[in-house]
């Protein structure tokens, strides 16, 4: 591949830093730098008690995370190979750093040097991790059920509402899906669900690779390959 | 100005003018003279000394004040409405130069007369009007966007501004060094304090420009929030040069204290204002009895705000708007929705007119004020101010850049430096001056550079925008399933923060959002919303806003985008229970919507020439319905109602309607009539013909003997029986609105017309 920074004693990372680069689209322009991934590594060693691997009880002693009330479905991101830029499915058990990077960089924010094709890279791939985590039955499919799963999970931490508002709001919020998606539909008609292109519709005007970044993932690199 | 073509403008003037005369004439005339009876029709001879009882007198001072101030304001408003008449102007000139070329009119006609022009005097400038345009952007503040950029608005309001002003202070001086311009009389701290008068963006001048232009949020927050927060910076310069000039010499030390005064100033500001809202918070918990007055309060507490940080010379604008930020959110979940609009209506009133006086008044001032014109002095601090805009923005742009996610682009540079522009701040502030020595010079120059920035860039700014294809505000109104998704990335993101071990921006909206919900909330909000989630709020919110809509648009509003011919039946799986899901609302909001929709409903009763489910949505309501036609429509009705009550009601043969316009007059029925017959049942109940004609949604043919049972007339029950698959969620949505004992259209083809 193109010019990459050699950094002295880090030659593993050099590796690591191409499986993070490319999105669908080539030439990538943007990979995670070597400071980020030494930092990531020190944090996976951390979260790992120096274990070569992690796991989901790992991520569950996480402090932070407990008050969080989508939990499971943060830490069931990281173990979906979905997310893994390999096109596999379904779920391990325990990830390496790897996995690890490839998922955080999921975050990382587009460069302003990017093109328009690459900034919409981005976003789909963005897009592609949100959707990953909504549709937990790897169907291909955001379904009424899962949808509904969702809006009970963030209403969940906020007391005794009820499964009945979340259902509500989730219908509403499907409902407004089908209108944008499909316009126009037959009463016997039967929307099966969110599919990824509708659901890139949906957030069009999101401007979700302004928003789904990590600050400290902002570092800018130099890092180029082709 | 004002097109020929149109007569209506030159008569709006001619008129305006002749008021105005008529006002000053009238002062001129009694200004000598106290309590002149005049009786002009007075004949009878009196007998000797006593005086004839005056039937017509004639004491104007009496009510001088009040008088001329209405006058103006009225002045004001005319013009404003004359504005708007004339498309074509309006569209190219913004409204801010409009009003000054008036202010400049009635200056020049006011002094061709040979009157004395009233002055834009900086205590009702401050006092009056600045606080309701500063209070209206503080409330109505895109929180969100605000704190995002945060770091960057202070650094563009506080280095920004200092670069600005020193530069222009600065240069000036070594301007005011050349020999030709026989400026040697301005020293250095003068030129040093015009510098920090000029150099403040001006919030009145930007919200005017900005509003009309519709660029992208980032923008629009940017070089305003930028205007607002100056104001610390600016003040605490003007003071300290103020102070310097008075004492002659300056110490390092009084630099030093000048910093921590900047502190002082712009924190002490922040807390007061943020003391005041929480009391205004805290106030309008126990508001439920007396809802009348509740606007009053957010107001008052806002004024108070700012009044008390001008008391000790604290930045009374951001108090204002740490007041208005602070009281927001609790407020408005404790306040009733008309509460709510009366607010955001009278902030928009009193902003709107606040800034149309503003504006006149700067052009009655230009021409009413002494000059001492120096084509060296003006000429070059209008280019000076330029040039420091432009390597300021471009050199705060680099640095700040290197710490934003989203960096500014070269397009959002430009439009932050060209929108950066003078206002009337700047004006009153130079007419505080005191060194009578330059302050004219001073102050034609400080008019030239307003004058400038307001024209020429105000004017060319909307073309430009066009031109350079920035990008334009989203006009697209919040759905809900970005409400879901930003709750839901706000949270992942904090998780991935937690994850990564990193404490970033995330984490501490969290903290801070969970502090605000176990403790905050449950002091200043009133009864069971203090534990309503953000999301459920939001959703209710949507719901109250689209029953409003829907009611209203009985009378011909418009349709809401949201609602389209896919129905529940579309989303919802088959073969799940067919059970009509409503959300629990609170009986108090319940109420609420009820109270809101008969209002409507019954105003719209003596409008509407027919209300029936299925026009809703196409009825071109037109204004000025007359009554006859009102009432043949009337006649037509009843004519049909007694047809249809020897049809059976069993039309099951019409075909669905997809679309949502259909003949109106085969559903035409009287709401009259309904709200009459609604006590005896919904037996009685009129229906139209075809049970199918829902217009809002793909709906089959409905069961005949569907009937909400429990929609007995003055029955207030919410639920609804399990129904069949055909219930959607804007029917229900509607039957929910309509559960008001009214106009009761539950008509699914079931009742017929049994009388």
């Amino acid at each position: 591949m193109g010019a990459l920074q050699s950094a002295p004693g880090q030659p593993e990372y050099t590796d690591l830093a191409e499986k993070t680069g490319c999105p669908r689209f080539s030439p990538c322009v943007f990979s995670v730098s070597f400071e980020q991934i030494a930092v990531l590594h020190k944090r996976f060693k951390q979260l790992s008690h120096n274990e070569e691997t992690l796991r989901r009880d790992h991520f569950e002693k996480i402090p932070d995370l407990a008050c969080n009330p989508i939990r499971a479905q943060i830490i069931g991101a990281f173990f979906d190979k979905r997310n893994y830029r390999q096109n596999g499915e379904g779920s391990v058990e325990e990830i390496g750093f790897e996995e690890f990077l490839v998922v955080m960089s999921h975050f990382r924010p587009p460069s302003m040097h990017f093109t328009e094709e690459q900034r919409e890279g981005i976003r789909r791939e963005k897009l592609r991790f949100l959707f990953n985590m909504h549709d937990t039955d790897n169907d291909g499919t955001i379904t009424l059920e899962e949808y509904r799963h969702v809006v009970e999970e963030l209403l969940s931490r906020s007391g005794a509402l009820g499964k009945e508002t979340a259902k509500s709001i989730a219908d509403a919020a499907m409902l407004e899906v089908a209108s944008i998606s499909m316009g126009h539909m037959e009463p016997d008609e039967f929307y099966e669900g969110i599919t990824f292109e509708h659901f890139l519709k949906l957030l069009d005007g999101f401007e979700i690779e302004s928003k789904m970044n990590i600050r400290f993932l902002n570092m800018d690199t130099a890092t180029m390959c082709k | 100005m004002a097109e020929l073509r149109t007569g209506s403008g030159p008569v709006l003037l001619l008129l305006l003018l002749l008021l105005v005369s008529v006002g000053s004439a009238i002062h001129d005339a009694v200004s000598g003279t106290n309590g002149t009876n005049v009786d002009p029709h007075h004949q009878s001879n009196s007998s000797g000394t006593k005086k004839p009882f005056p039937v017509l007198s004639f004491n104007y001072d009496h009510v001088r004040m009040p008088f001329e101030i209405s006058l103006w304001i009225l002045l004001a408003l005319l013009m404003k409405l004359g504005f708007h008449i004339i498309p074509r102007v309006s569209h190219v000139v913004p409204e801010s130069c409009l009003l000054i070329v008036v202010g400049l009119l009635v200056g020049g006609f006011i002094k061709a007369i040979g009157e004395e022009a009233p002055i834009l005097d900086s205590k009702l400038f401050f006092l009056y009007l600045l606080p309701p345009i500063i209070l209206d952007a503080g409330y109505f503040l895109p929180i969100r966007a605000f704190t995002e950029n945060m770091g960057t608005i202070l650094v563009f309001a506080v280095v920004g501004t200092l670069w600005n002003s020193f530069f222009i202070g600065g240069m000036m001086y070594g301007v005011c060094q050349i020999e030709s311009a026989q400026l040697g009389a301005v020293d250095l701290l003068s030129c040093l304090h015009f510098g920090c008068i000029i150099s403040a963006v001006d919030p009145v001048a930007v919200l005017a420009v900005f509003e009309e232009i519709h660029i992208h949020e980032l923008l629009y927050i940017l070089v305003f929030g930028e205007s607002l927060l100056n104001d610390a910076v600016t003040v605490v310069l003007y003071h300290l040069f103020e102070e310097f000039s008075h004492a002659g010499t300056v110490t390092v030390g009084d630099a030093f204290l000048g910093v921590i005064c900047f502190f002082v100033v712009s924190l002490g500001g922040i807390m007061v204002g943020a003391i005041y809202g929480l009391l205004g918070a805290f106030t309008s918990r126990f508001t439920s009895h007396t809802r009348v007055i509740e606007p009053l309060f957010v107001f008052l507490y806002s004024y108070m705000a700012y009044l008390s940080a001008e008391v000790f010379h604290l930045s009374g604008i951001m108090s204002l708007i740490a007041c208005g930020v602070m009281m927001r959110p609790y407020v408005e979940a404790n306040i009733s929705h008309k509460s709510y609009t009366t607010i955001k209506y009278f902030l928009k009133m009193w902003s709107s007119v606040s800034e149309t006086l503003i504006f006149i008044f700067l052009g009655v001032s230009t021409v009413a004020g002494p000059h001492a014109w120096n084509w060296t002095f003006v000429i070059f601090t209008v280019i000076i101010c330029l040039v420091s805009r432009v390597l300021g923005v471009i050199g705060l742009t680099y640095v700040i850049n290197k710490f934003r996610i989203v960096k500014l682009t070269k397009k959002d540079q430009f439009i932050v430096a060209y929108g950066g522009l003078r206002g009337a701040i700047a004006f009153s502030l130079g007419f505080l001056l005191t060194n009578s020595q330059v302050k004219h010079m001073f102050l034609t120059a400080i008019i030239t550079v307003i004058f400038f920035t307001v024209f020429v860039q105000g004017m060319t700014i909307r073309p430009l925008v066009e031109l350079l294809a920035v990008k334009r505000k989203k006009e697209s109104k919040r759905s809900i399933n970005e409400e879901i998704h930003t709750q839901f990335l706000d949270h992942l993101l904090t998780g991935i923060e937690g994850i990564c071990g990193h404490y970033g921006h995330h984490h501490w909206k969290d903290k801070l959002n969970r502090f605000n919900k176990t403790y905050v909330k449950r002091w200043l909000i009133a009864g069971d919303r203090s534990t309503e989630p953000q999301l459920i709020s939001f959703y209710n919110k949507l719901e109250m806003k689209q029953a409003i809509m829907l009611v209203e648009s009985g009378s011909g509003a418009k349709l809401p985008t949201t609602v389209s011919a896919i129905s529940m039946q579309n989303v919802q799986p088959k073969e799940a229970p067919r059970q009509r899901v409503i959300p629990t609302i609170s009986k108090s909001r319940e109420q609420e919507i009820r109270k809101i929709l008969r209002a409507n409903l019954q105003n719209t009763r003596q409008r509407l020439r027919s209300y029936s489910r299925h026009d809703l949505m196409i009825d071109p309501f037109e204004d000025n319905m007359s009554e006859i036609r009102f009432r043949r429509q009337k006649v037509e009705m009843q004519r049909r109602m007694s047809h249809y009550l020897t049809v059976p009601a069993n039309r099951q043969e019409t075909p669905p309607v997809r679309k949502v316009c259909f003949e109106p007059e085969h559903q035409v029925y009287n709401y009259d009539a309904i709200a009459i017959e609604s006590p005896r049942g919904r037996d009685s109940r009129p229906t139209p013909s075809s049970p199918n004609d829902v217009s809002l949604l793909n709906e089959s043919p409905q069961k005949p003997n569907q009937s909400s049972t429990t929609r007995a007339a003055g029955d207030v029950e919410l639920r609804v029986k399990t129904e069949d698959e055909q219930e959607e969620q804007d029917q229900l949505k509607l039957s929910r609105c309509l559960s008001d004992p009214g106009p009761n259209q539950e008509g699914e083809g079931g009742s017929s017309f049994r009388s």
